[in-house]
């Protein structure tokens, strides 16, 4: 690592201010951006703390909706919102260990948008929108390829708000090494409309599943998706797993979901 | 178990209290006044010819003490080969130069290139990065094959090519299995891949060096298995400092599995750049660091033909191995694909006809050598994996087809050098079906089958050569260096001892183990003996712990110092007691005169010893304490059945290890408790290796697996509760203590054992699969199932 400063802001315009710096970088959980500043792959010259700020953390439940504030941490979305949304608290509850559920946040992860994590599928499946401190994007606009998003230089986000879906489930098929999602799909079903959003298995990050979300709004059961797969080309392939592997995996997925969604 | 907690009592380990409440004392947690810091600039490409370095820029950077590139280290040796394999054609090996830094060119990604000295590692690091380096890529060669070929890119331009030698074994037996493989009534064929491991010991490696400008003396502090072997390679090969000069520390250690055996150039370095710069330099490796430059494990390409009978007799070995030696020779990697293979491939199974072929092969990729089992693990693999295959060909039950070939006589000569001094493999395989329930199976896979889950089994058998010995035969095969062991037993005037090992403990329980061995000779408490190891100016010259050699070699060595100490103890009793010698008899830390009351405690005779007034001194030195070197005159053969039942998710392709049991013929045993936790370790790095771990390189020799993000160590959840069990003992013949060593067995008798059952799972399911290489990640479990 080179030598760093941090600071620590305690409201989120002071946040804002301090980011104005060219030089300056948010830092959440730091369970991303610390080891790559270890290995000397990122070198900003400040970091701004997010974790103190009050008014960035925490989960409001509401009618139809929750929201969860960009440095509230996995471990307090998994416990929080275990009874409102069930899905969601299994997803946060399945990242890494218990040092990075008790870092890393929302807002991180989402930021650095790792075509493996975990939170991306929830948000694009269940159509939530990002808050920044500037504006609110819908998930569609959100996620814009490998480690890349729509947020702007200094831009942040403040909160993220899921609808609260009728039925939702998340499958994840762990990358054996780093138990990322070599494949995971968030499925969610609300007013008629079913959105299945598929992480770690495309060259582009996050996607959505046009075929499976056909299919499911026509019959939502698990043998909708029978012999259903997406075109291998376009998949991730790697030591892990080939383009028709996760391609497979990616249907195996989504039925896992539909089963776990219907209970 | 005994309750004085002499041998066989499962007593728990001493030095845990250390480690468990972060007393340990590990070579990074020594700082020497005054220290500096040393960060390696090392090759990011795999090969490549070295036009410039320039260092000037870096070296106006802050803190920067000295930076040292290979110009530095002309006149210094190279690191050397501890073992000189000869060809078929009786040829020796080609060796090539393994310079401390990069000298002319780079041959691997990781290889060092120049070393900055600094005032701290943040400031070495960063001046490292102002060092220019004018580097003209060469093409590399990754696949050993493709390394063979004529014309093929070259690792070392001053070599004929990149074959290191072409090994047969037994080459007079070439011919006679040759025309048996033709003639035999059934041949089964395997090609397989036993694939590159990191050893990933949880401590990562460490050196300091210390140089004393007043009396010229040398200090390393490191991270190795043997202290006074890296005394000898690199003061007598690399540095030319004699041993009265040169002091070399391994304190507590954590973890080796064999990659801490070897003498790296880091150690080289800070040895020689302390005296260079007058300061003591500290190095400790990054888990980065260690992904590309610990020696790796395995990686070997082999082709296995086992002929057989009708009646599942087997008639004939053939082996065909590709053995990847990386860039450089590593200080042992010739012998692990020869002798410590080669000599296997007999397994537990009376095949007459043997003939191994080895062709080992330099590529651009960090160097290989011994991990965990070493050999023993490739030898074990293939032929357990060929005999499975050759069972289901033939139809004859997997266990039936075993026990038809099994060694029932001792001593058994194999027909490749080896001699089995004893064993009873029947009778571990009757306790093995006995404990994992064989006649279960059927009932337990059905329910499986109702989850949608395909249940298998593998069961195998596995031998190993313990104790690598005797050293006159060792040096006949090519090793440099002696393979015994010795130890001091110190006792001290009030009867306390201390006990010096050549042995040395990074996980074994040493400390616990060999006092138990003590106490149970003499009759006292075992809290009354200490185990000193790890550095060479406390103890005799030892050649460390490897190949599961401690107790068998180190322990023997330690009970014929014992028994010196016990018979000298034994006169001066009789001398006080005023009796013959011969009436003596020494127990539970007494010594009494036969047939009558008298008797005089242990502690007596020892004071005696060193407060000698009423004392034979004519006859007898005062003081006691004896040395012992013990040179084993066979190696040790455990041996073992292993069994496992896997549920494959027909789904994914993801193999859950629902059971595991291991029955260990061990020979005796010390310790019970902590040969299990040997055993247990051992299971979970071969059901790594079957299941996850895999050392990756692409073909332009970049490391994929170059973190634990790509490379799959092994979680708790990945494993089985296992049932272990070592009842099963015939006893070593030629040890005092008649054991064998047990820290192997687990990593090379599991592995098949796994391979074994997924591909039972997949037959059973109507599969057409005979084989997948390892590791047997989800991927490619599923891509067989498609065909
Ligand atoms: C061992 C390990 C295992 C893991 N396993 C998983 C897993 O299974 N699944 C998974 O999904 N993830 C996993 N992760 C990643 C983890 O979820 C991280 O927490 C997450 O990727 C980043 O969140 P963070 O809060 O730590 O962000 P940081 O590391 O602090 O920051 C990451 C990036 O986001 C930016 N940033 C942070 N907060 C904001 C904000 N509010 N607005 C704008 N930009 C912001 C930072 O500037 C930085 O560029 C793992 C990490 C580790 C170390």
């Amino acid at each position: 690592m080179y030598e760093v400063i941090i600071t620590r802001p305690r409201s989120l315009a002071e946040a804002i201010e301090a980011l104005g710096d060219d030089n300056a970088t948010a830092l959440a959980g730091g369970q991303t951006l610390i080891p790559t500043m270890k290995q000397r792959l990122a070198a900003p010259e400040v970091l701004v703390s997010l974790s103190g700020i009050d008014e960035l953390s925490g989960v409001t439940i509401g009618d139809g909706e929750i929201t969860i504030g960009a440095a509230t941490t996995h471990a307090e979305v998994a416990r929080e919102v275990a009874g409102a949304c069930p899905a969601l608290a299994a997803l946060a509850g399945g990242i890494g260990d218990p040092a990075v559920r008790n870092r890393g946040t929302i807002g991180g992860s989402l930021a650095n948008n790792d075509p493996a994590a975990d939170y991306p599928a929830a948000v694009l499946a269940c159509d939530a929108t990002i808050i920044t401190n500037d504006r609110e994007i819908r998930s569609d606009e959100f996620f814009d390829g490998l480690f890349s998003t729509a947020l702007l230089e200094g831009e942040i986000i403040t909160a993220v708000r899921f609808p609260m879906p009728e039925r939702a489930a998340y499958a994840k098929f762990d990358q054996p090494a780093s138990r990322f999602a070599l494949t995971g799909v968030f499925v969610a079903a609300g007013g008629g409309v079913v959105r299945v959003a598929v992480t770690g298995a495309g060259e582009d990050g996050v996607f959505r599943w046009d075929a499976a979300e056909q299919a499911l709004m026509k019959d939502f059961s698990p043998s909708a998706i029978e012999g259903l797969s997406p075109d291998p080309s376009g998949m991730i392939g790697d030591l892990h797993g080939t383009p028709e592997y996760r391609a497979h995996l990616v249907g195996v997925m989504t039925k896992r979901a539909v089963e776990a969604a219907l209970g | 178990m005994p309750a004085d907690g002499g041998i066989g009592a499962s007593t728990k380990r001493r030095e845990d209290v250390r480690f468990l409440t972060g007393q340990g004392n590990y070579t990074d947690d020594i700082n020497i006044h005054n220290q500096a810091h040393v960060f390696f600039l090392r090759s990011d490409m795999a090969h490549g010819k070295i036009n410039g370095i320039d260092t000037a820029a870096a070296e106006k950077m802050p803190g920067v003490i000295r930076i040292f590139t290979s110009k530095d280290f002309e006149g210094v040796g190279g690191i050397p080969c501890g073992w000189q394999v000869t060809d078929r054609f009786g040829e020796p090996m080609q060796e090539p130069k393994h310079p401390v830094l990069a000298e002319g060119f780079v041959r691997h990604v990781g290889e060092p290139i120049a070393a900055v000295v600094a005032e701290t590692l943040q400031q070495a690091r960063d001046a490292a990065e102002a060092i220019e380096l004018d580097i003209e890529e060469l093409p590399p060669v990754v696949d050993m094959a493709a390394a063979l070929e004529e014309g093929a890119p070259k690792v070392h331009e001053d070599l004929s090519s990149n074959l290191c030698f072409d090994w047969g074994f037994v080459e007079e037996n070439r011919e006679a299995v040759d025309e048996a493989i033709r003639n035999a009534p059934h041949v089964t064929t395997l090609e397989l891949r036993n694939q590159r491991l990191v050893a990933n010991p949880m401590e990562p490696r460490v050196a300091i060096g210390v140089y004393d400008r007043a009396d010229d003396e040398h200090t390393l502090y490191t991270t190795s298995q043997n202290p006074h072997v890296i005394r000898l390679l690199m003061g007598a090969f690399v540095l030319g400092i004699p041993e009265h000069k040169l002091r070399v520390v391994s304190p507590d250690v954590g973890g080796g599995f064999g990659t801490k055996i070897f003498h790296y150039q880091e150690e080289a370095f800070c040895t020689f750049a302390a005296k260079a710069v007058n300061r003591p330099v500290k190095w400790r490796s990054s888990r980065s660091e260690a992904f590309m430059s610990d020696a790796q494990g395995r990686d070997h390409v082999t082709k296995i033909e086992l002929a057989l009978d009708e009646e599942g007799k087997f008639l004939a070995i053939r082996t065909n191995t590709l053995a990847n030696m990386g860039a450089y020779l590593s200080t042992f990697a010739p012998s692990v694909p020869t002798w410590l293979h080669g000599t296997l491939m007999a397994g537990n199974y009376t095949t007459p006809l043997i003939y191994v072929n080895v062709k080992a092969v330099f590529t651009n990729t960090v160097p290989v050598d011994a991990y965990r089992g070493a050999g023993r693990p490739e030898a074990t693999f293939q032929l357990e994996r060929v005999i499975d295959k050759a069972a289901r060909e033939l139809g004859i039950d997997p266990i039936e087809l075993r026990r038809r070939n099994f060694i029932t006589e001792f001593p058994y000569e194999t027909p490749v050098a080896l001699t089995y001094d004893t064993g009873d493999y029947h009778a571990t395989m009757d306790k093995l079906e006995e404990l994992a329930d064989l006649k279960g199976f059927e009932a337990r896979a059905a329910e499986s089958k109702k989850r949608g889950k395909l249940r298998g089994l593998g069961v195998n058998c596995y031998i190993e050569a313990c104790g690598i010995a005797p050293s006159n035969l060792v040096g006949q095969l090519g090793a440099r260096a002696g393979l015994y062991e010795s130890a001091t037993v110190r006792v001290n005037a009030t009867g306390s001892i201390t006990v010096m090992t050549g042995s040395h403990s990074h996980g074994q329980g040493h400390e616990t183990a060999f006092p138990q061995v003590i106490a149970d000779m003499i009759g006292i408490d075992p809290e009354q003996v200490e185990i000193v190891h790890g550095d060479t100016a406390k103890g005799p010259m030892g050649m460390g712990t490897y190949g599961s050699r401690s107790l068998a070699v180190g322990g023997s060595a330690m009970v014929r110092a014992a028994e010196k100490v016990i018979n000298k103890a034994r006169k001066i009793a009789a001398h006080l007691m005023e009796a013959s010698e011969a009436d003596i008899e020494l127990k539970d830390g007494r010594f009494t005169v036969k047939g009558t009351d008298k008797s005089v405690a242990w502690g007596d005779v020892t004071l005696a010893a060193y407060v000698p007034h009423n004392y034979p001194l004519e006859e007898l030195e005062p003081g006691l304490e004896e040395t012992a070197f013990y040179d084993p005159s066979n190696f040790t053969y455990p041996a073992g059945a292993y069994a496992c039942e896997v549920e494959v998710d027909p789904e994914t392709g993801k193999v859950d290890v629902c059971s595991f049991h291991a029955v260990d013929d061990f020979g005796n045993i010390v310790n019970p408790m902590i040969v299990s936790g040997q055993v247990h370790g051992g299971l979970g790095q071969g059901i790594g290796q079957a299941l996850l771990e895999n050392c990756v390189y692409d073909d332009d020799g970049q490391l994929l697996s170059a973190s634990y993000m790509d490379y799959a160590m092994p979680r708790a959840d990945d494993l089985p509760f296992y049932s272990v069990d070592h009842s099963c003992q015939t006893p070593c013949t030629h040890n005092p203590l008649g054991v064998k060593g047990c820290g192997e067995a687990g990593a090379i008798g599991s592995p098949p054992t796994i391979v074994n059952a997924v591909v039972d799972a997949l037959q059973r399911a109507g599969h057409d699969v005979t084989h997948i290489d390892m590791p047997l990640t989800p991927a490619r479990v599923w891509a067989a199932m498609q065909g």
